[in-house]
């Protein structure tokens, strides 16, 4: 948050809050995506979180979450309106076409060369079963990235209002199985009324 | 299946409409991606189509590179280069301007409020529809 500092973490790169490292150049941010998009299997929450707040300390945890939390608000995908967002806030118009083609060209070359053979081969059952692997093993991911993302809601908060509304959203949409804009509708407000209050 | 620009015009259209509508990630948008594949232009067969979910699951990327392999299939490299901007092209010029109206915004009260607010929301959602809604799709399409 702390846009004035311009101060370089010459010293040990201890913890997670330390200074951030210089806006990163085109090429970082091409880069940084392509790696997010190359290591995602199944979804690349995980492995953004991963690069931008834990490898290369680009955001804090908080505005990790918060830079994601307007993106999941916003249609079309998630991680898609990620790159841009963050491309654009360092390198502008540039930095945003450079993530988005750091996010999607890589896995676009990749998945018309496996359609290509996919097109030769026809049905492979073997598909279906590396699928169900698959699947359990990024459910297994996006609920450990929850977990982190989670963790600054306990940590930096006395009360427990903040993590009462993701326990009430998980119970709304995952357990009761409400329609969804009826639940942001309803809670949305709550939320901010909340974070208002504890300014 | 149609060839030309034909094609590339309809993989545009669907896929431009389609991105408004996807709001909590790409995989809320898979029914109505095979509805339209497969039930509305007979793009694909079910089983085609859910190898395509699966391919695409299998392929390292965001989940919604399945609409490269779709348009892939329909007109070659264009049309999956088509398809692809068309899904992220109007939310992505959205996302821009809303990020830079965030940008300007920050250190308000009010922006610091709502940037807040919307986070726990956000982990619980995250935490109670996405494994959730890969998996129940892939169930569909598996039955068929």
């Amino acid at each position: 948050m702390n846009e004035s500092s311009p101060t370089r973490a010459s010293a040990a790169p201890s913890t997670a809050s330390s200074p951030h490292p210089p806006p990163p150049s085109l090429f970082a941010l091409f880069v940084a995506f392509a790696t997010i998009a190359l290591c995602g299997f199944g979804g690349v929450l995980a492995w953004s979180h991963r690069v931008m707040v834990e490898e290369r300390r680009w955001l804090t945890p908080e505005q990790f979450n918060q830079t994601y939390a307007l993106c999941s608000m916003l249609p079309g995908g998630n991680i898609l309106n990620f790159s841009v967002i963050f491309g654009s806030r360092f390198r502008g118009v540039l930095g945003a076409l450079v993530a988005i083609a750091g996010l999607l060209g890589p896995p676009m070359l990749l998945i018309m060369i496996i359609g290509t053979i996919y097109a030769h081969y026809g049905e492979m059952p073997a598909l279906r079963r590396a699928l169900t692997g698959i699947a359990s093993a990024a459910a297994g991911l996006m609920m450990a990235t929850v977990a982190k993302m989670a963790r600054p809601l306990f940590v930096n908060r006395r009360s427990i209002a903040v993590p009462l509304v993701a326990v009430a959203t998980f119970a709304a949409i995952g357990v009761m199985q409400w329609p969804l804009p009826l639940v942001l509708a309803a809670i949305i407000p709550v939320s901010i009324g909340i974070s208002w209050v504890r300014l | 299946m149609k060839t030309g620009a034909g094609a590339l015009l309809t993989l545009a259209g669907f896929f431009a409409v389609l991105s408004l509508f996807s709001i909590g990630g790409g995989n809320s948008a898979i029914p109505e991606m095979h509805r339209y594949a497969v039930d509305v232009q007979h793009w694909l067969t079910d089983r085609q189509f859910a190898d395509t979910f699966a391919l695409s699951q299998l392929t390292p990327g965001p989940n919604l590179i399945i609409v490269a392999l779709i348009g892939f299939h329909v007109a070659g490299v264009l049309g999956a280069v088509v398809a692809m901007l068309a899904m992220c092209g109007p939310t992505g010029i959205a996302a821009y301007f809303v990020g830079r109206a965030s940008e300007r915004f920050k250190g308000k009260a009010w922006h610091g409020a709502l940037s807040r607010g919307l986070v726990p929301v956000t982990i619980g959602l995250t935490a109670a529809s996405r494994p959730a809604s890969a998996f129940e799709s892939w169930a569909k399409l598996n039955v068929k």
